[in-house]
């Protein structure tokens, strides 16, 4: 793998000045920059090449099936439970604060707009991450470390078409029903809070939330952000379990950029889509 | 049986940067029925050999040709066919954790070829069987000692029916009995099978009773080769300090560093 | 096999529910049936006064939703807002419905209201409603008010004021 380039120059000892400095400053910021443009590169010839193996992956579905059971089943408690919670939370601070406007009743609107367009696809994939794109992360680089990838290259079998397409695809299909789930449950707590605890009419709780919710800008737009972070998220975790490094420092290293690498990619993607999708509203 | 050549290096050079070669220039020939040791302290590169004859990575000078044909011509499917008749043997087996032994030794028929399930299963465990492991056949890997992993991985290596197959340091972290087993283990199947072999190491002992030729590698050279009769008789200082394991040689203990009293000194300043 | 057998039992378990949720998202949280994706016409309405009407904001007859405000637009010629807005093609409303611009509630968002005439040929795509009420902005309405309350201090024009009736006022056409 490329060596960062090797920009930091000292500036000259007998002229330290403000120039220097600054000089100093910006060979830094220089050398960042061309390191994340040419690992950006890497990533995107990386998901070419992933794109262009994924034959066998849906040849043998039961590849991708076996994805979707470590990736998807495994995360389904951690994504109920948190949805729960987060519905819940959503309902407690969301009527403490409708309640002083008299429109407590918009409760169930606050909770399922939230989830949906915002707190399903980004919690649900910021949660995804740490849970499955961790776990992909350090079995890919595992195999790797453990020489089972080159392995696989010797015995002419493609690792990427055989290890990385099936958790890529296994990750793309399981993140938007985690999503949905994930919202679902949500609204399940904000129901259990704004109408079994607080006491709101179940039928205005429901009704309000249904005229204000529209299918196509709020759920279906919720759908697509989930897909792209699905996609988002699994490509980062491939990539970094096979661009680790094969030792136990490359693999723990790997993970933790999986993880951080992904909230930050999700969140900087949702600001971008939320832009582009809400802005007429 | 010593018949056509199956691997012959010319003048291979290799490096994965620029200015600090790994290997200079390589030279040996493998024919076919012979095992062929390929000797060398630890990280000579002699490992980057074998990647070399399996076309994972490119010469920087030099030919490689296995089976009479250029590695270094071959596109992605030329280099895939090409593979298909080669065996390789990792270091510490490199078997699939999430894959049952039968499974192990299934997977390259399962990938490679199209072969019913009936047959994948006669086939795999009549290689279980050569390796003597036939009973442990639904054992995961990490319930095998490293012995019967490495066993496991040579009844892999030979599902295919290779007619080349490499060894990158088998012998390494065995306990003797297993280390006999995989020795006697290779002579046999590469006899059985009609193969050549390649036997990465540094186990001078079980090479010397097993192979048919040695080269010694040092500095990205070879500077010596020779039948284990030949190399057992032979003066040449690099081969007497490898073959009876001496500490101070041509090959130095000591890495090259600055005066020791002054490294040591340099402290108090 | 029998380990495969139970992951892909496993995972079919797992995309029925991750269905069975989007299901209830689209039909218990969305009401897929509030046609948003059905066919519709499109029902063209001027007013003086838009107020803070959007995009998208809701179309109601009766208090129950019909349509939604496709595109608002202003006409330089008559110095009117163009309103157009989508009608589900199940509600059939005749020629000479009204519009009125509502509000729900006192701060809530702004709507519009449809009240049926007599007609007895119905609305169809592209036509204008004629009959429209403009917004009420706030302004108008203290302004109004505070007229009111001057006037009523002239016993001269001793009229029983309808504070109430600002609406009126503020409408048009």
């Amino acid at each position: 793998m490329a060596t960062e380039p090797q920009t930091a120059i000292e500036p000259k000892a007998d002229r330290p000045g403000v120039l220097g400095t600054l000089r100093a400053a910006l060979e830094h910021l220089g050398g960042w920059v061309l390191r994340v443009l040419i690992r950006l590169g890497y990533i995107g010839r990386f998901a070419v090449a992933v794109v262009r193996f994924s034959g066998p992956s849906f040849a043998r579905f039961g590849l991708v099936m076996r994805e979707i059971y470590f990736a998807g089943v495994l995360s389904l408690v951690i994504i109920s439970v948190s949805g729960l919670f987060v519905g819940m939370v959503l309902g407690l601070q969301g009527y403490d604060t409708l309640v002083r406007y008299g429109s407590a009743n918009a409760l169930g609107t606050l909770v399922a707009l939230s989830l949906l367009r915002e707190l399903g696809p980004v919690v649900a994939a910021l949660l995804f991450a740490s849970r499955a794109g961790s776990a992909i992360t350090a079995e890919i680089g595992l195999m790797k470390a453990t020489e089972q990838l080159a392995a696989m290259e010797m015995m002419a079998v493609e690792p990427i078409a055989r290890v990385v397409a099936p958790r890529f695809w296994g990750g793309v299909i399981s993140m938007p029903l985690l999503a949905a789930i994930f919202s679902a449950v949500g609204i399940f707590g904000g129901y259990v809070v704004g109408v079994l605890i607080v006491g709101l009419d179940s039928g205005s709780f429901w009704s309000q939330m249904q005229s204000a919710v529209d299918l196509r800008d709020d759920l279906l737009n919720g759908v697509i952000k989930s897909f792209v972070f699905g996609v988002a998220v699994t490509l980062i975790a491939v990539f970094e379990g096979y661009d680790a490094a094969p030792t136990a420092e490359g693999v723990s290293g790997a993970t933790t950029r999986t993880v951080v690498t992904s909230a930050l990619v999700i969140l900087a993607l949702d600001v971008v889509m939320t832009a582009l999708m809400f802005r007429g509203i | 049986m010593t018949g056509q050549t199956v691997v012959q290096l010319t003048d291979l050079a290799f490096g994965y940067e620029r200015d600090r070669p790994v290997l200079a220039q390589i030279n040996m020939s493998v024919r076919a029925g012979q095992i062929v040791a390929l000797m060398g302290g630890s990280g000579c590169g002699k490992t980057t050999v074998l990647r070399l004859i399996g076309g994972v990575v490119r010469a920087t000078a030099g030919e490689v040709r296995v089976f009479g044909d250029d590695v270094a011509a071959m596109d992605q499917a030329e280099l895939y066919r090409m593979r298909e008749r080669l065996g390789m043997l990792f270091q510490f087996g490199a078997l699939f954790t999430d894959l049952t032994v039968f499974d192990n030794v299934a997977f390259p028929l399962r990938e490679r070829t199209n072969l019913g399930e009936r047959m994948i299963r006669d086939l795999v465990l009549m290689k279980l069987q050569a390796v003597g492991l036939r009973g442990a056949s639904q054992l995961m890997p990490h319930q095998l000692s490293g012995g019967m992993s490495r066993r496991v991985a040579l009844a892999r290596g030979i599902a295919l029916d290779p007619q080349l197959m490499l060894f990158d340091e088998p012998f390494t972290g065995l306990d003797p009995i297993s280390l006999a087993t995989i020795g006697t283990l290779v002579r046999e199947l590469n006899d059985a099978l009609g193969a050549s072999s390649i036997i990465v190491t540094h186990d001078v002992q079980e090479s010397l009773n097993i192979v048919d030729y040695l080269y010694f590698i040092a500095a990205g050279r070879v500077v010596a080769q020779g039948t284990p009769d030949e190399v057992r008789a032979s003066e040449e200082p690099f081969v007497r300090q490898f073959v009876r394991g001496e500490v101070e040689g041509v090959v130095p203990f000591h890495q090259p560093a600055n005066d020791y009293r002054s490294d040591l000194l340099a402290a108090d300043r | 096999m029998n380990r495969n057998r139970l992951l892909d039992l496993w995972v079919g378990i797992f995309v029925m529910l991750g269905i069975l949720a989007l299901a209830f998202l689209a039909l218990r949280a969305a009401n897929a049936s509030t046609f948003s994706s059905g066919v519709t016409y499109t029902v063209q309405a001027r007013f003086d006064n838009v107020g803070s009407l959007k995009v998208r904001a809701p179309v109601r007859s009766a208090g129950v939703m019909v349509g939604r405000v496709s595109s608002i637009s202003f006409d330089p010629e008559t110095y009117e807002a163009v309103v157009q807005f989508t009608v589900a093609t199940a509600y059939q409303f005749p020629k000479d419905t009204a519009a009125k611009i509502l509000t729900a509630g006192l701060l809530g968002e702004q709507y519009i209201g449809l009240s049926a005439g007599g007609d007895t040929v119905m609305l169809k795509e592209g036509d204008v409603l004629h009959l429209t009420q403009s917004a009420v902005v706030l302004e108008t309405l203290i302004g109004q008010f505070l007229y009111n309350k001057a006037a009523e201090g002239k016993p001269a024009e001793s009229k029983p004021a309808e504070g109430g009736d600002a609406k009126g006022a503020a409408s048009s056409k």
